[in-house]
């Protein structure tokens, strides 16, 4: 391998990993945040209050934002499974080949094609239906969703396939290649991710209009439109972000039983031993194959692992260093997102005392810690990501692909050029779908229904069409 | 009874690529026939008239792209590299104008300029990245042990910028004729216009493609019966039933010119999709059965049965729903458009 080649398959690995870290963004929050709006429109058209009416045409006009960004960002992912790494495809375009295929087309159909409904149908369709559009979309960004870590969890816990004489992959039980053993930890996991992004982003906002009440003196009482969506937001963060902390110990079980070099430099553990410490915090470094600056609790590493004290787990010196994963991004990525889920808990917790205390929307240091909270998920979902795929390294089929092996015929130049392209295209582009975003949360619910803006000129036909006076009738 | 997988994904992709081009060209247009619109009520307009269905046209680019990878990975593997830059820009410029028909609709002033170029600069990316892709396609891939071996720039000739310059005349066109359908009043009268440069541009451009591809491509010269190694020479019954695909290009020329003179506002549009099948076709003769032109033929490049099989039945049992799904859509915002007239008011 030459040098050129190399700097060709490091330049494709960060052309990726900014590409698709990006791209993330708008799954984790779209995901939820479709679930949301399918229970807003279901609550309306239960109780007919209309302040879960005005919570969807706000929300919806976020959503159609986000969608429209992630679907840009997503065509840019596929296409780079040809242009940067056409060798993983030419390979195993066999075995994976059609999980994607099938990902575009239950899904994203059926996203694309009710997004229009759900969008543009209000007086089109009447509000039974359009509740249905809203459902099905939430089901398609779902199982887009379970396409994708299917095929993600197939590289990392590969199986049902054969190699051919040619190096090809073909796929020999597709079911064992669909369900594979990562697949059910981890699509719960994400799953809950998504809700949780969403479920701290929309906390984040009605606490933010909250405080904003409160500064000029508008605080009403009563149900308002934030003060629906805030308790929405804290009983979700209240149960799902203890669950998520399950579910992640039950994905991490899985990974250490088929990944456990993944899970030791997760832990930072380079020495194989029975009685492994718990490493809170250290350096990890490869070339001397140790941790700088450890602080340690001897005799727990196993409990938390669920596993006897006197069990050997495997550490990175079971392995030759280059099948050993850079232990950096795994080790640092996952204490920031663990970190992170705790606050959430702990947001939680408190949000459901307060509401138990009927003090909700009366403590201004609760309402600052969810305005802050609002990007954790995003920040918790990207660590977690850069764990497990960097925690998969050297491999991009684990164990039986290597990422080098993988990369396209394409020369170094090449590459550089399309990440500098990228980086200034998604710079203007998200920076600007960011800020537009941004000013809607800004607005909040009521305000931007009720004063809309004279300045902005309506699409019609376009999902940024959506306005209060193409809200739907009365549903009796 | 046994299916011929390879062939019927063969057919489906191209099929799907058919959609795209006829379907993502009259958008496409309208960008680039955005800088020569003569107010911000126009270009509003313009942008209207394609906003509820710019995204379902785009997906049968997905659906394109990922049926490659999914039923032919090793043309995928191959095609990709060989055409990187070019699926760059074109990808580049698929952001730009996709974003912009939700954001220049919510900035203002300077914004809104920017958005406004964004779309303009960012369709006609697209466009001539496309024919860039084209032009490399047709001039053929260098393929060693099942992969790419070419040059970066292999790509990089006078031919391809032709085909380019020849798909951004031939998107205008549909453009051109979908606006003299779907608009009144003086931006009807501009887009007549636009649809007549068009027309002279393509039939032109066509022309000189079609010779071009003859003398420097003498593989897909020998399709239509021409030997020009030594001299020149012609098979007739080689050429005669292919002439009726350049025939039916005429047809469409006709159409489009007479139509729009008896003042006709949706026959050019026909028209010009009846221009666009024939170019199609006319090219699928040079190159099928080669899905990597000449190097692998589908048969070659098709991922193992079982593989197809499996994508069979999803797409069987989803492509009637999309495909009945996308004439929903242009019944339902079918009819003119203009300031006063949305979709919704």
């Amino acid at each position: 391998m030459t040098f050129a080649d190399f700097d060709a398959l490091l330049l494709s690995r960060l052309q990726f990993a900014f590409t698709i870290a990006f791209h993330i963004l708008f799954p984790a929050f779209t995901i939820g945040l479709a679930a949301y709006l399918a229970v807003l429109e279901g609550l309306w058209l239960w109780t007919k209050r209309e302040a879960f009416k005005t919570l969807y045409l706000f929300w919806v006009k976020i959503f159609a934002l986000s969608f429209g960004m992630g679907v840009v960002s997503g065509v840019v992912l596929s296409y780079q499974f040809g242009t940067n790494w056409s060798e993983f495809i030419r390979l195993t375009g066999g075995v994976i080949g059609p999980l994607l295929a099938y990902e575009v087309l239950t899904a994203f159909f059926l996203e694309a094609s009710f997004l229009g409904v759900m969008l543009f149908g209000w007086k089109k369709v009447g509000p039974r239906l359009h509740f249905l559009a809203t459902c099905l979309v939430a089901i398609g960004t779902t199982i887009s969703a379970f396409w994708i870590l299917s095929a993600n969890s197939w590289m990392q816990t590969p199986q049902g396939f054969q190699i051919m004489a040619d190096g090809t992959f073909e796929a020999t039980d597709y079911m064992a290649v669909i369900f594979n053993p990562s697949l059910p930890t981890r699509l719960a996991h994400m799953l809950l991710a998504a809700f949780l992004t969403t479920g701290l982003v929309v906390g984040a906002v009605s606490a933010y209009r909250l405080l904003k009440d409160r500064a000029a003196g508008t605080h009403v009482e009563g149900w308002s439109e934030s003060r629906i969506s805030l308790v929405m937001a804290v009983g979700l963060i209240a149960v799902l972000a203890p669950l998520q902390l399950l579910v992640g110990h039950a994905s991490g079980e899985v990974t250490h039983k088929y990944q456990p070099a993944k899970t030791a430099a997760i832990e930072g553990y380079w020495e194989t031993r029975a009685d492994q410490p718990l490493h809170l915090f250290g350096i990890p470094d490869r070339e001397a194959q140790k941790n700088h600056f450890q602080v340690s609790i001897p005799g727990v590493g196993n409990m938390i692992q669920n596993l006897p004290r006197d069990e050997v787990i495997k550490g990175l010196d079971s392995y030759a260093r280059e099948d050993q994963p850079p232990p950096f991004i795994p080790f640092f990525g996952f204490r920031i997102m663990v970190g992170l889920g705790l606050l959430m808990i702990a947001l939680g917790a408190w949000g459901a005392w307060l509401i138990w205390r009927r003090k909700l929307f009366d403590s201004p240091i609760f309402l600052r810690f969810a305005v802050l909270m609002g990007p954790s998920g995003f920040l918790a979902v990207l660590a977690g990501w850069m764990v497990t795929e960097v925690g998969r390294q050297p491999w991009v089929v684990y164990g039986v692909l290597r990422t080098r092996d993988a990369v396209s015929p394409v020369v170094t130049s090449q590459v550089a050029t399309s990440l500098t392209v990228y980086v200034i295209v998604y710079s203007i582009v998200f920076t600007a779908g960011a800020l537009f975003i941004l000013r809607l949360m800004a607005e909040g619910p009521v305000a931007a229904l009720r004063h809309p803006d004279p300045r902005q000129d309506r699409a019609p036909g376009t999902p940024l069409a959506q306005a209060p006076d193409d809200a739907p009738g009365d549903p009796s | 009874m046994s299916l011929d997988l390879p062939l019927i994904w063969a057919g489906l992709i191209a099929v799907a690529v058919l959609l795209y081009v006829l379907l993502d060209g009259f958008d496409l247009g309208i960008g680039i026939l955005f800088p020569f619109a003569r107010s911000k009520e126009d270009r509003d307009v313009m942008m209207n008239t394609v906003a509820p269905v710019w995204d379902g046209n785009e997906t049968w680019l997905v659906l394109g792209g990922g049926g490659l990878l999914a039923a032919f990975p090793l043309a995928y593997s191959v095609l990709m590299p060989a055409l990187y830059l070019p699926v760059l820009l074109m990808l580049a410029g698929l952001i730009l104008r996709g974003v912009a028909f939700e954001f220049r609709f919510r900035a203002v002033r300077r914004g809104r300029a920017f958005w406004t170029q964004a779309f303009a600069g960012g369709s006609i990316l697209t466009a001539v990245a496309q024919g860039l892709i084209l032009g490399g396609f047709i001039q053929g891939v260098t393929v060693e042990n099942d992969r790419f071996a070419g040059g970066q720039f292999d790509w990089a000739t006078p031919y391809a910028l032709l085909v380019a310059a020849g798909l951004v005349a031939g998107y205008a066109l549909l453009g051109g004729a979908w606006l003299m359908m779907k608009t009144k009043d003086d931006l009807h009268g501009d887009a007549r216009v636009w649809t007549a440069i068009s027309t002279v541009a393509v039939t032109i451009l066509l022309a000189v493609v079609s010779v071009a591809t003859l003398v420097i491509h003498p593989r897909v010269a020998a399709r239509w019966g021409f030997d020009l190694s030594q001299g020149f020479s012609l098979e007739l019954s080689t050429l005669l039933p292919l002439l009726a695909i350049p025939l039916l290009g005429l047809v469409g020329l006709a159409m489009i010119v007479v139509m729009a003179r008896r003042g006709s506002h949706a026959w050019p549009f026909i028209g010009a999709l009846v221009v666009f099948l024939s170019g199609y076709l006319g090219l699928a003769v040079g190159f099928a059965p080669y899905v990597v032109p000449y190097a692998l033929d589908f048969r070659q490049a098709a991922a193992p049965d079982n593989a197809l099989g499996l994508m069979l039945v999803g797409t069987v049992a989803i492509l009637p729903l999309i495909l009945g799904y996308t004439g929903w859509v242009y019944w339902v915002f079918r009819g003119k458009i203009d300031t006063e007239v949305g979709y919704h008011h």
